[in-house]
């Protein structure tokens, strides 16, 4: 029995050895990869520099859904810690503070194009660096638009968006077909609305008050024209405004593949599947920027920003995150690497970048082309936003069904954008 | 009880007992060590880290009780409280009283009884999540506006869920406890003249009384408990004025935890959820065990 304790504890003592034997040495790269779609991309392009240049490139993906849990107890784990994680928001850099390494003038930093879609820390050091970016508007079908007798260039503003959309509804018996899809408020759809809607108020707000950081308290300024968005999707659809919670993300892709839907908010994400999977034809598809009444939005583009940013941990030694950073370089600068890039994460801001064939984006190039002006991803300054936004989407599920009134999401935008702040700070 | 007084003497012999003796550690060892890793040794952290800032455990920032009066003061804690204290109480009641009469009626001699137990039974191999939702979707179907809308639906869906769950468990153990009641018992008392409640009343339930502390035991931290069930069926709303209408202690600890800068406050609440879920379940045992016969 004691000699068997003895093996037992012999092995258990050699194989932490090894582990520390491993930790030290030359620099390793542990990416933690927060996006299941791209697992298989990253896994191959870490296997192709680990046999180009001999350094260890470890990729770990968790599983959808479970990116900030696992973020946590893998953290944990110190000589073993991720070397490269991702940052989306303010709350992300409020709670990875302490590890995530300042990155102005590096390498990486100097490939960049624009700096737009950096995160920083409360110093004013980049701490995350934008490796691609999104836009989302309100995807359109062309074809059926041109059905129900309109074209694209007829909706310019949220009057005429609106005199289209109370059209198609009204006649949707007819016509085989509604304006919007389903606004569906349960998980798998809602933050459309409580994270990208919200955007617009927010948007709007901070610009004409010149925010430029987190700020403690919002107003609700341009809230009038989050309800004049909300009721036109609400009311010019076939869903029922009582159920919203019943509604998935799914429901509303159907509607739209399936033809029974003219408008779909959504972001570029979206292309992949709606031409591939679903067989759309690209021409019919474009996207349209979000129109809710607010004045001069004639030039407005599309809201484009990413909550995809890239933080080296600084935590780790100074080899992992040398190496690290030479990783990150390569895959920014090298055919190899820009090329899958392209193919998983459309266009993205470094100087080396290959193009991309989502139409959505070349929308997203054509307005501001057009000098119009992007709408940022205001959104990514939300304080302790799971709970603002659950927040958000029970006011607006209690608002639709009419057992509360427009009170209820001013309340859970103003007075809970406080109460956010204050538990985070 | 009589059993009971049968293994006690078995072990009480010396050749049973000194062999234990000289290697009980052989025995106790592989599950003092489990218990050590799996539940002391994270309590303890938990209790460390929850006079701590942290957002890793291996790097935490002491900072005292701060952590205790920030949890006190939110006011979505003391709402969550004082609906989970409503959902455990109603549950508590409806469920053993369910289970118990079904039991009893499964225990006379009708058709079919070990077909209608199974039956009953079987709601306790689903898992909360998927029974959730399959619930969720029944009643959101069958209500005019969505339970995650109207407060008092959640309130009563999340009822239904639990029973409908936990009766078939509970009846288990009441059937077992019901013909462990000695037939003699029964027999003096049908002679007595003792009609079917005074033989409920006076003779079944005394003697079923170790049934009922455990299934009001397992109901009540159940209850408290709660997880899985309230995050599917309503995850908390409708929000009124920023706090959750339906949200449980343990949903609302975990909604804290994903906080940025929070978790040391929801390791805090978890304490107290710990401290207050206990003291219920120690006052609970102490009450129900003192109306224990001894046969």
């Amino acid at each position: 029995m004691r000699k068997l304790f003895a093996v037992l504890l012999a092995a258990a003592m050699l194989l932490s050895m090894m582990s520390f034997a491993s930790a030290e040495g030359e620099g390793k790269v542990y990416y933690l990869n927060f996006k299941p779609e791209a697992d298989q991309a990253w896994q191959a392009l870490a296997q192709q520099y680990q046999a180009l240049t001999g350094v260890e490139v470890k990729v770990l993906t968790a599983a959808s859904g479970s990116y900030s849990t696992t973020l946590t107890s893998e953290m944990d784990k110190k000589d073993a810690a991720p070397t490269l994680f991702q940052i989306g928001n303010a709350e992300g850099v409020a709670t990875w503070a302490d590890y995530a390494l300042p990155l102005d003038g590096t390498e990486l930093m100097q490939e960049m194009t624009t700096e737009d879609f950096n995160l920083k820390n409360a110093a004013g050091q980049t701490v995350a660096v934008g490796y691609c970016y999104e836009a989302y508007g309100i995807i359109t079908n062309k074809a059926l638009l041109e059905k129900a007798g309109y074209s694209v260039a007829d909706i310019t503003n949220f009057e005429s968006l609106k005199k289209v959309a109370d059209d198609i509804h009204a006649r949707a018996a007819e016509l085989g077909f509604d304006a919007f899809t389903s606004a569906g408020l349960d998980g798998s759809s809602s933050w459309r609305f409580s994270g990208h809607l919200t955007n617009m108020p927010l948007f709007y707000e901070f610009r004409d008050d010149g925010v430029t950081e987190q700020p403690a308290t919002v107003k609700g300024s341009y809230l009038n024209a989050y309800k004049n968005i909300w009721d036109l999707y609400i009311t010019d659809s076939a869903a029922d405004a009582k159920k919203l919670s019943g509604y998935t993300g799914a429901d509303a892709e159907k509607d739209f593949y399936d033809g029974k839907a003219v408008f779909f908010q959504n972001g570029t994400w979206e292309y992949a599947d709606l031409t591939g999977k679903y067989g759309m034809n690209p021409d019919d598809l474009c996207m349209l920027p979000i129109y809710c009444g607010v004045e001069g939005e004639e030039n407005a583009a599309l809201c484009a920003g990413t909550e995809n940013c890239w933080a080296v941990n600084a935590k780790a030694s100074e080899a992992d995150q040398k190496a690290t950073l030479d990783f990150l370089k390569w895959v920014v600068t090298s055919e190899e690497g820009t090329q899958m890039m392209a193919e998983q994460f459309g266009p993205i801001p470094f100087k080396a970048a290959k193009a991309s064939s989502n139409v959505f984006f070349n929308d997203a190039t054509e307005m501001l082309n057009a000098g119009k002006y992007v709408v940022t991803w205001a959104f990514n300054y939300t304080p302790d936003v799971d709970n603002w936004r659950a927040g958000i989407v029970s006011a607006l599920e209690q608002y639709s069904a009419g057992a509360a009134d427009w009170g209820e999401v001013e309340y859970a935008f103003v007075d809970g954008w406080a109460t956010a702040y204050a538990n985070t700070h | 009880m009589t059993k009971k007084k049968r293994s006690a003497g078995a072990v009480t012999s010396p050749l049973i007992r000194r062999p234990i003796q000289r290697r009980f550690a052989i025995f106790l060892l592989p599950t003092f060590v489990c218990f050590c890793i799996g539940f002391l040794w994270p309590f303890l952290q938990g209790l460390y880290l929850s006079l701590n800032k942290f957002t890793t455990t291996s790097n935490a920032e002491w900072v005292g009780f701060g952590n205790y009066v920030k949890a006190w003061n939110d006011p979505g804690f003391r709402a969550a409280f004082g609906y989970t204290a409503r959902v455990a109480v109603v549950s508590l009641v409806l469920i053993n009283v369910l289970a118990f009469f079904v039991a009893y009626a499964l225990t006379r001699e009708i058709r079919g009884s070990s077909l209608f137990r199974g039956v009953f039974f079987v709601p306790n191999l689903i898992g909360g999540i998927v029974l959730g939702y399959i619930w969720k979707t029944i009643i959101d179907s069958v209500l005019p506006v969505s339970m995650s809308i109207q407060a008092e639906y959640g309130f009563w869906g999340l009822i239904v869920v639990m029973c409908w769950q936990q009766v078939g468990y509970m009846m288990i153990i009441y059937i077992a406890g019901l013909q462990a009641v000695p037939e003699d018992m029964l027999e003096a008392a049908r002679i007595d003249g003792a009609n079917g409640w005074k033989t409920l009343w006076y003779i079944t339930l005394p003697n079923v009384m170790p049934s009922i502390t455990i299934c009001t035991f397992l109901s009540l931290t159940n209850g408290f408990k709660l997880y899985d069930q309230n995050l599917v069926l309503t995850n908390g709303a409708p929000v009124r004025r920023g706090i959750g209408a339906t949200e449980m202690l343990a949903l609302n600890i975990a909604k804290t935890f994903s906080t940025a800068n929070q978790r040391g406050v929801a390791q805090a609440k978890a304490v107290l959820f710990f401290i207050l879920v206990t003291t219920i379940a120690l006052i609970q045992l102490w009450a129900t065990r003192r109306k224990e016969v001894q046969q």
